[in-house]
């Protein structure tokens, strides 16, 4: 099988922004396809990326590693990573986790937009 | 997927492992160690957790803790190798107390259980957090080396004696599909 790895991400540039918008569960098959799209997004050095989970319903511990390299990344190139739309199951990780209070999430894009988080 | 050839465990007619019970399996599954499969395999961990009378939040976490258990087996076990086999049964056990018990069988790499623990989340860096999430959302999790090759997972949750709809906190894992 190899067919259903590839990662949906919706990417909108504006101004000093990037939103990503990755659609779908994100588990192990399919971390490796954000891992790679989120280094390209942050090899722009954007301002700031917005990464967009509201149509994330589902993510396991390889999605949240990915987030975490991306975080890593994203200071590294003085870039500012947020966080937005995150269902509660997907927040529920990242507090089992402790990494709620690592990264900057906000309720949705139009916030993280309007707010400039 | 389904059927438990080649399992050492041969349908638990031999001897028993510890922490094991004689209750008879609900569910037997062999699978191929390919990431494509967690999904799937969530989705019928899912349906069965449902109809056993677990509630949205118990539900997303079994299917969190068993997709934890397989990703590590396929990273860490099988080093990512596609064709290693991963054996997964369920069953309810009814005593001292009433409880989903989910083993996970594999061939791959053994280690040693002392050594397999969660790292200091204040150490935040990418990978690491499986077993940290596996301990957290289930009531049991053992590990222990399998004869002759691979390891062996005992994870266990209890069965609620009734559903609590009102809890709507801390909804990890439920698949894409079971949003209500």
């Amino acid at each position: 099988m190899t067919s259903g790895n590839e990662m949906q991400i919706d990417v909108d540039r504006r101004d000093d922004l990037v939103v990503a918008s990755p659609v779908g569960e994100i588990d192990l098959a399919r971390s490796p396809s954000l891992r790679s799209r989120l280094g390209e997004l942050l090899g722009e050095k954007p301002p700031r990326l917005i990464i967009d989970l509201s149509k994330v319903p589902y993510m396991d511990s390889s999605g949240v590693a990915t987030l975490v390299e991306a975080l890593q990344v994203s200071r590294s190139k003085n870039s500012t990573l947020v966080l937005a739309g995150m269902q509660d199951r997907v927040r529920s990780v990242f507090e089992i986790a402790r990494l709620d209070t690592v990264f900057t999430i906000v309720a949705d894009t139009a916030t993280a937009i309007r707010d400039g988080s | 997927m389904a059927g438990m050839g080649g399992s050492p465990s041969g349908g638990r007619t031999g001897h028993r492992e510890a922490g094991m019970s004689d209750a008879p399996s609900l569910m037997r599954l062999e699978l191929v160690s390919q990431p494509e499969l967690l999904a799937p395999v969530r989705a019928m961990l899912t349906s069965l957790s449902e109809r056993l009378g677990f509630d949205e939040v118990e539900t997303g976490h079994l299917a969190l803790a068993v997709d934890e258990a397989l990703a590590n087996v396929i990273r860490h076990g099988y080093d990512g190798a596609t064709d290693g086999r991963i054996w997964i049964s369920a069953r309810v056990v009814d005593e001292p107390t009433r409880r989903l018990q989910i083993e996970i069988e594999d061939q791959g790499r053994q280690i040693d259980p002392a050594m397999i623990r969660p790292r200091d989340l204040d150490d935040v860096r990418p990978g690491g957090l499986g077993v940290h999430l596996m301990r957290e959302v289930t009531d049991s999790c053992e590990f222990e080396r399998r004869t002759p090759a691979g390891m062996r997972l005992v994870l266990e949750k209890s069965i609620p004696t009734s559903r609590s709809p009102g809890r709507r906190d801390n909804k990890a894992g439920t698949p894409e599909n079971g949003t209500p």
